[in-house]
């Protein structure tokens, strides 16, 4: 009995106890309710009664918390919780700098550690010069084209004051330099960009002016299409090895994610469907929303064309999956070799495809010499793209002055043709001592048809197979050979051993320099065979 | 004995049941609230009939929440409903996600779709029957008149006239070689530019304050100075303060892209328009009720539109109430240079030379497309005291650089000092006489400004003339004055403007004889107004 009893004032506690947990939640109602339920609850509506109307208190006890918790802030307790936050910020900023900036930028702020930066920056710190600094770093990590600055230079040394000022600073020529024009781009250039894009493509494919958008720079045209085409959180694929300046172009701010879709040495770097439709199932499987394919073409870093069938492919892939392409197609007009340059937008032209979905990027940096002159190109058909990128363009417009220079540039139809031949004769030639220089020291490279790189495989040098032993190679390059190459790992590129190679700031008697460079490295590292 | 110990077993038994399969939710629960009558009617009823119940209920609440899409607030969901509730929310998803697919068709981000279909506010509208139809008083006598861009044109002819002389040398000639001008540079602006740029604030601020070259960062452009300055101190959801009425493109530079909200502090005509400390502190407080972090406070000095200038005592009460809230300041002082009458322009940055302020947080936009009539080159600089602020900015200059050739030109154009100098004398005494004129004639009508001392505008009071007193009125007075009068100025409430009646008119796109047309054509509306009411 005892025992029993025991049990029985025992239950009676814990009686207690929970009915004093309820009252300090809910405040002193509680009590006053749930006493008369009882009687409710041994009566003929126990069970239903019993369950509802407890549920409905708690109801109401978790609305009224949630209504109240904010104002009661100010009061005691929870204003001093806010006060130790505040001060625990003031304490933790003391050795950040105090006052937080957002976290996308100090993750853009921190220093970045990836190979290309690093060599980027060592050469301007110690950059050669046949004179002044012979024992400088040679550059061969920024895909610039100093091949045809010359024929630039003379031409605006003939033309630059009637090309800026309208001919002799009339009224009209200075409010067009001066006061407020469309973001998008003067109209004039915009004909003569159509007129000279569709010239460096062979006249294969006419543009539309109407749909082109122009930017301060290629980057600012891409960043701006990742806008328009994908939300925070989705993502693109692109084909490995891609240009390692994508990464901070799109993801930075967008918060865009990039994907890479792996290409191999067996296939010269090519891009398979297959891959692709991989890429594309295991990304969907992690929950990621894939908007869009970005490819260049002519490929950065391979040099590699994609041929009609591949875009052809790239099309019905893209309409099966409903997504968009990004065509980076900035070193058009700086082709060699036999095989033709076929532009995503002659796909379109002669084929009845769902155009909305193809978006091209152009700019004069590359094919023109020009990256000063910070001119992009976004080209589209689909009007949703164009409508929000022109609004965009406030905050990347180019400035007026350097549009009427390249106004009448670019009009000059004389100039151009012959610029664009010459030019495209100094790459090739320049192209083919490079590549017979790596030929000679037993450097084999991936073959080419256009832009500014060397795609060289120095698989052969790299002790161990792996990335590390291409880091390691890399830095031997860069500190005892004194070279500035960007290694394949910096590409995303998935076998080790591979190195782009910019040629274009070269002049043909710094190849054997570079080459000789090259050799000291090399010979050290042969394999032990 | 037995009958006691047989209840108490079986409600251990029973709680244990419950509380481990009542977890799942549903289908569960009539298997559960069946054995739950035993312990209703046995001793521990009252406490566990409640406990119970309410434990499934939140349960059933938590897995809502979870699944449910969107974060709308749980509907009060009886717990009798329960099974059909339960199976809604999968199906919910479903119909949800194929009315995404269904317009087969390539699909903007949303991003991208909420610019590209935003609509044109009367600011878009005003500016677009201008460029179809600009006044002109010899060959277009009847066209509009462009009273609503902040452009000074007033003195364009000096810059024109340097240009062409200077042109052709500044880009080309002496050491200058083709490399230094076609080929990559520093995103962020070359050193001597900064330089120069650093010199000419000082200058256009009465050399009462001296600017750091390593502290810049060019930009093409305030507009994307602003916008990068939002990415660096705000991620996507926070929010800035910004004094209302401010500049109707605000919103655009600050929220398009970032992802970045701003709170209005509604700023009163009793007041001048001036920031009010209590507005401050109220409109922080209640976005933070709103679950908003606040990450600064956004101003224009002088202010656009209004055209006041916050004295130093406000900056060094906002000072204040930044260091308190540990937020940030951007004040965007484009207009530093285009001030005009006896009040004294103070700089943010010239307050913290001489206080002992936590620098980090503040921030100044300034611009070479006001103060020096060159809106076409977009230079936008950025001036910061956070190391981490200009190390983000400057790799994110890459968006949006500005071109060498422009950057060569300006670079000689501002190390010319006597030009300069010529050139910011004689713009100020134009805008203080332009400025005057025009006052004066509103002032005829019965027509008051708010007194201002800097900009390209006029800040007017019609709310004499507005039939209603409300958003809408103003926006039928404005419709009638770019329709039959033929002038287009920005309603305040474009600018956010919290009361109505109030408009925005820019003058240095006129020239002095312009003056008395737009005064008769003001004329005509206002009298026609007033015979109505």
């Amino acid at each position: 009995m005892t025992q029993s009893r025991f049990q029985l004032s025992r239950t009676t506690d814990a009686d207690d106890e929970a009915r004093n947990q309820v009252s300090t939640g809910g405040g002193g109602t509680a009590m006053r309710l749930i006493v008369p339920l009882q009687g409710v609850v041994q009566g003929r509506g126990g069970l239903i009664l019993g369950s509802l109307i407890p549920c409905a208190l708690f109801y109401f006890l978790q609305v009224y918390l949630k209504r109240h918790r904010s104002p009661p802030k100010s009061p005691s307790d929870i204003g001093e919780l806010l006060r130790t936050a505040s001060r625990s910020n003031l304490a933790r900023s003391a050795s950040v700098g105090r006052a937080h900036v957002s976290s996308r930028a100090s993750s853009i702020a921190k220093s970045n550690d990836s190979p290309y930066y690093i060599g980027l920056d060592r050469v301007r710190e110690d950059a050669y010069d046949e004179l002044k600094n012979p024992n400088g770093i040679v550059q061969l990590g920024l895909a610039e084209n100093r091949l045809s600055l010359d024929l630039i230079d003379h031409w605006l040394l003939q033309n630059l004051n009637v090309s800026m000022l309208g001919g002799g600073g009339d009224d009209l020529g200075i409010s067009g330099i001066a006061t407020y024009q469309p973001s998008d781009g003067l109209w004039e250039l915009k004909v003569a960009m159509a007129g000279f894009m569709s010239q460096i493509m062979g006249g294969a494919v006419s543009f539309n002016p109407s749909q082109l958008v122009l930017t301060a720079g290629a980057t600012p045209a891409i960043e701006i299409l990742c806008f328009c085409l994908a939300d925070q959180g989705n993502a693109f694929l692109v084909p490995a090895p891609y240009y390692p300046g994508f990464d901070r172009d799109i993801r930075w701010r967008t918060g865009v994610e990039l994907i890479p879709v792996h290409c191999r040495s067996s296939d010269n770097f090519t891009l398979s469907i297959t891959a692709l439709d991989q890429a594309f199932n295991q990304a969907r499987k992690r929950g990621q929303k894939v908007r869009g394919i970005l490819i260049s073409n002519p490929s950065n870093p391979v040099g590699s064309l994609l041929t009609r069938e591949t875009l052809y492919n790239l099309l019905d892939f893209a309409r099966e999956k409903n997504i968009h392409i990004i065509s980076d197609e900035i070193f058009a007009g700086s082709t060699f070799g036999s095989v033709d340059f076929v532009s995503m937008a002659e796909i379109l032209d002669s084929e009845d495809v769902d155009k909305n979905r193809v978006h091209i990027i152009y700019g004069l940096s590359k094919d023109l010499c020009l990256p000063g002159f910070r001119a992009g190109v976004i080209y589209s058909l689909n009007e949703h793209v164009l409508t929000a990128s022109k609004r965009l363009t406030r905050f990347s417009s180019i400035s007026a002055p350097t549009q009427r220079l390249l106004i009448s540039m670019l009009s000059d139809l004389r100039f151009m043709k012959e610029f664009i031949e010459t030019n495209r004769k100094r790459v090739q030639s320049t192209y083919n001592l490079f590549v017979a220089g790596l030929k000679k020291l037993g450097i084999e490279c991936a073959k080419s048809s256009g832009g500014f790189c060397c795609w060289a495989d120095m698989s052969g040098f790299v002790r161990p197979y792996n990335e590390k032993g291409e880091l390691e190679l890399w830095e031997r390059l860069l500190n005892i050979a004194k070279i500035n190459v960007t290694p394949g790992s910096a590409c995303h590129c998935i076998e080790p051993g591979w190195f782009r190679c910019c040629f274009a700031t070269l002049s043909e008697k710094d190849i054997p320099v570079v080459m000789e460079r090259i050799r000291r490295v090399v010979d050290t590292c042969k394999p032990p065979t | 004995m037995t009958q006691a110990r047989t209840p108490a077993t079986q409600s251990d038994d029973d709680t244990n049941q419950p509380t481990t399969s009542g977890s799942g939710g549903v289908t569960t629960a009539m298997r559960v609230i069946v054995p739950l009558q035993g312990v209703v009617q046995g001793r521990g009823g009252l406490v566990l009939g409640s406990l119970i119940p309410c434990a499934l209920f939140y349960f059933l609440q938590l897995y809502l929440k979870r699944h449910r899409p969107s974060s709308a607030t749980p509907p009060p969901t009886p717990p009798t409903a329960v099974a059909a509730e339960v199976s809604s929310p999968s199906a919910l998803h479903r119909v949800h996600s194929r009315s995404v697919i269904s317009p087969r068709g390539a699909h903007v981000s949303s991003r991208g779709n909420s610019i590209a279909r935003q609509s044109d506010g009367p600011v878009d509208i005003g500016l677009r029957k201008v460029s179809e139809d600009p006044y002109d008083s010899a060959t277009n006598p009847d066209g509009v008149i462009q009273l609503g861009l902040a452009e000074n044109r007033l003195s364009l002819d000096l810059v024109r006239d340097w240009l062409a002389e200077n042109a052709m040398n500044s880009i080309v000639a002496g050491d200058l070689s083709i490399e230094r001008i076609a080929t990559y540079q520093p995103f962020h602006g070359l050193m001597e530019l900064k330089v120069a740029v650093a010199g000419f604030m000082s200058q256009v601020m009465k050399r009462s304050v001296s600017f750091n070259p390593s502290q810049i960062i060019l930009t093409a452009g305030a507009t994307p100075a602003l916008e990068m300055l939002a990415f660096c101190l705000a991620d996507v959801g926070n929010a800035f303060l910004v004094p209302s009425p401010y500049y109707p493109d605000l919103d655009r530079d600050v929220k398009w892209r970032t992802g970045v909200e701003i709170i209005p502090i509604p700023c009163r005509s009793a007041d001048g328009f001036s920031l009010n400390a209590i507005a401050l502190d109220r409109a922080f407080t209640q976005a933070k009720k709103r679950g908003l972090k606040v990450r600064g406070i956004i101003i224009s000095n002088p202010s656009n539109p209004v055209g006041n200038l916050f004295n130093r005592e406000i900056l060094y009460n906002l000072l204040d109430f930044a260091t308190e809230k540990n937020i940030h300041i951007i004040s965007n002082e484009i207009l530093a240079g285009s001030t005009h009458g006896g009040e004294q322009f103070v700089s943010l940055a010239e307050i913290t030379d001489s206080e002992d302020f936590d620098r980090n947080r503040l921030h100044i936009v300034y611009s070479l497309s006001k103060d020096l009539c060159l809106p076409g080159s977009g230079v936008g600089v950025i001036y910061s005291f956070n190391d981490n602020v200009l190390a983000a900015a400057k790799k994110m200059a890459r968006f949006s650089s500005i071109s060498v050739p422009t950057q060569h030109l300006l670079i000689s154009m501002l190390s010319d000092t006597v030009f300069i100098e010529k050139f910011i004398q004689t713009t100020r005494e134009r805008l203080g006489r332009m400025y005057a004129k025009f006052v004066a004639g509103l002032k005829q009508l019965g027509i008051e400004c708010i007194k201002s001392s800097g900009g390209f505008y006029c800040w007017v009071d019609m709310s004499g003339f507005i039939r209603s007193y409300s958003e809408k009125g103003e926006l039928e007075l404005w419709d009638k004055l770019l329709n039959i009068a033929k002038i287009n100025v920005t309603p305040g409430s474009s600018c956010h403007c919290i009361e109505p009646g109030w408009f925005r008119c820019c003058f240095t796109m006129l020239t002095e004889e312009d003056i008395p047309v737009v005064i008769e054509r003001i004329r005509k509306v206002s009298e026609t107004c007033k015979s109505h009411s």
